[in-house]
């Protein structure tokens, strides 16, 4: 009886903890969208990271989506010959990369690449005192290195998600009509009629762009948040990935539940 | 406006983390124009004090003044104004480690200022020659030593030329020789600047030689305080204990615990 009233007590404490984070977490995000004026106004800021959040993230994105669209042209080319409808891989590639793989892949690939690396740099800012002296010296840390990193991280993530879905693509291309011989016609004609601009490209840039502002709220408070020390660090840098990969997954199942029905 | 010739009282303050008392009602006064030490053993609330002084933290109880007027009191932007004539020095130098030594000391100057970058490329090199680091203004933090570092440090916190200059053990880890300089820079900046500053330290030696007055605190009071020369023929045994780095003395070398017999577990203890 003891022992179930104190797992009782722990789940509770734990939930009340969880609200209580997800709270502070929600004042953190406002705090940084109101004081994102300086970093807007001067843009260069923003550009400075997202040279370290999005550019230097290129190349794992641009290798993965060309991989990533070269096994989907391998694994689609052989179910749909079973149908004989391979014609239509070009369809089946494009659809699957701008509406999931692309958005949802790319986010997991930046929430590794690029999220770790900016809840580590906070993390450590802080465990040496650079934020409490920036702060001493009356600039506020929220806004000068808290906003712009934000803003670059969800800049760059649809742009990223772009590229990917673009490089997986052509890694189709490459593999269906260069290596397996599917018609080049059909591949591009199919695949250009059958994907809608609104329904499946802009709903994909919109997944990525939801996924470009929780991977980077969660990166940059995980930094802010960090105990100021070495486990502290590499513990909020874990939970940063954890918890960015399982919001992806959790946003991307809820935001395809609303833009693809019955479509 | 200031009606006395002290830059900073601190009033009867109180400060606990949690419920752990850090500072037990602390009163001070630092003149104009002096370079004061505040002395004590690790954790007894010196950090504690330079960041209430800062704004940092919020005492919960008493009042920190600064230029007559109450920190604790300040709005948000009240107090990033009162902080721009404010200069801290960390005890590792929080250099911006993105940043090289010369963007780091024009740092303040580009993000309060409208200086054009001429004028900065200036006082940036003005700053660095003053700390002797002008030849190492393209290095990155990562490349220099603990003493360049706080060098740097130093350079980059009296670029905006404060009126109050806090240090935050400037001599810890550092070499003989560094120890030496950073404490001549200390005095000669303070003096040129005709700035005021406040050392915390528990380098008894350094700082003994170059400050006007000190603080000794310990338990989160004020214990003793005087001009160094009072304090050297001082027969306090707090005194005595600290400038002659005795393990005997009013101040436990111990933190307090269980009786060391009955820990070990010996015959007489159990």
């Amino acid at each position: 009886m003891i022992a179930v009233v104190e797992f009782l007590e722990n789940l509770g404490a734990r939930a009340i903890g969880a609200v209580h984070r997800l709270g502070f977490a929600s004042r953190f995000l406002l705090l940084t969208v109101r004081n994102s004026g300086m970093c807007l106004r001067r843009f260069s800021l923003v550009v400075r990271e997202i040279y370290f959040a999005g550019v230097l993230s290129l190349i794992i994105i641009l290798v993965s989506g060309l991989f990533v669209g070269m096994v989907l042209g391998l694994q689609g080319y052989d179910t749909l010959e079973r149908y004989g409808s391979s014609s239509a891989l070009g369809v089946l590639v494009a659809l699957s990369l701008v509406r999931e793989l692309g958005p949802v892949v790319a986010g997991l690939l930046f929430a590794s690449r690029a999220g770790s690396a900016i809840t580590a740099e906070i993390g450590l800012m802080k465990a040496t005192e650079q934020l409490a002296a920036m702060e001493m010296m009356a600039v506020d840390p929220i806004a000068r290195v808290i906003a712009p990193r934000f803003w670059a991280g969800v800049i760059s993530m649809p742009l990223l998600a772009a590229m990917f879905s673009a490089m997986g693509v052509f890694g189709g291309y490459l593999v269906g009509v260069r290596l397996i011989g599917v018609d080049e016609g059909s591949f591009w004609s199919q695949m250009q009629a059958a994907v809608d601009f609104q329904e499946d490209i802009l709903n994909g840039v919109l997944k990525s762009i939801v996924f470009g502002v929780a991977v980077t709220w969660i990166a940059v408070f995980e930094g802010y948040d960090a105990p100021p020390t070495a486990e502290g660090v590499s513990g909020a840098t874990t939970r940063t990935v954890v918890t960015s990969s399982l919001s992806i997954l959790a946003l991307d199942f809820m935001l395809t539940a609303f833009m693809f029905r019955g479509a | 406006m200031p009606s006395t010739d002290n830059l900073v009282e601190v009033e009867n303050v109180n400060f606990a983390y949690d419920s752990r008392q850090i500072l037990k009602g602390v009163s001070l006064n630092i003149r104009r124009g002096q370079v004061v030490a505040i002395m004590g053993l690790s954790g007894c609330g010196k950090t504690t004090l330079l960041r209430l002084i800062g704004g940092a933290l919020r005492p919960s109880r008493g009042e920190v003044r600064v230029d007559g007027r109450v920190v604790s009191k300040m709005h948000h932007d009240e107090l990033y104004a009162l902080r721009r004539r404010m200069g801290m020095l960390f005890q590792f130098g929080a250099l911006f480690t993105d940043m090289s030594c010369y963007d780091n000391v024009a740092f303040q100057m580009r993000e309060h200022t409208d200086l054009p970058e001429e004028m900065i490329d200036d006082l940036v090199l003005m700053k660095l020659q003053a700390v002797g680091l002008r030849g190492a203004h393209q290095l990155m933090p990562a490349e220099l030593s603990g003493g360049m570092a706080r060098r740097v440090a130093l350079a980059r916190t009296t670029a905006l030329d404060p009126m109050l200059i806090m240090y935050d053990e400037p001599f810890a880890g550092l070499d003989p020789v560094s120890m030496g300089v950073i404490g001549e820079l200390i005095r000669r900046l303070n003096d040129t600047l005709g700035a005021t500053s406040i050392i915390v330290t528990h380098d008894v030696a350094e700082a003994l030689d170059l400050v006007d007055y000190v603080y000794f605190m310990s338990d989160g009071v004020v214990v003793t305080q005087g001009t160094p020369d009072e304090l050297r023929v001082s027969d306090k045994p707090f005194v005595h204990q600290f400038v002659y780095g005795e393990t005997d003395g009013p101040m436990p070398f111990h933190y307090p615990a269980e009786d060391y017999a009955r820990d070990l577990q010996t015959e007489d203890g159990r």
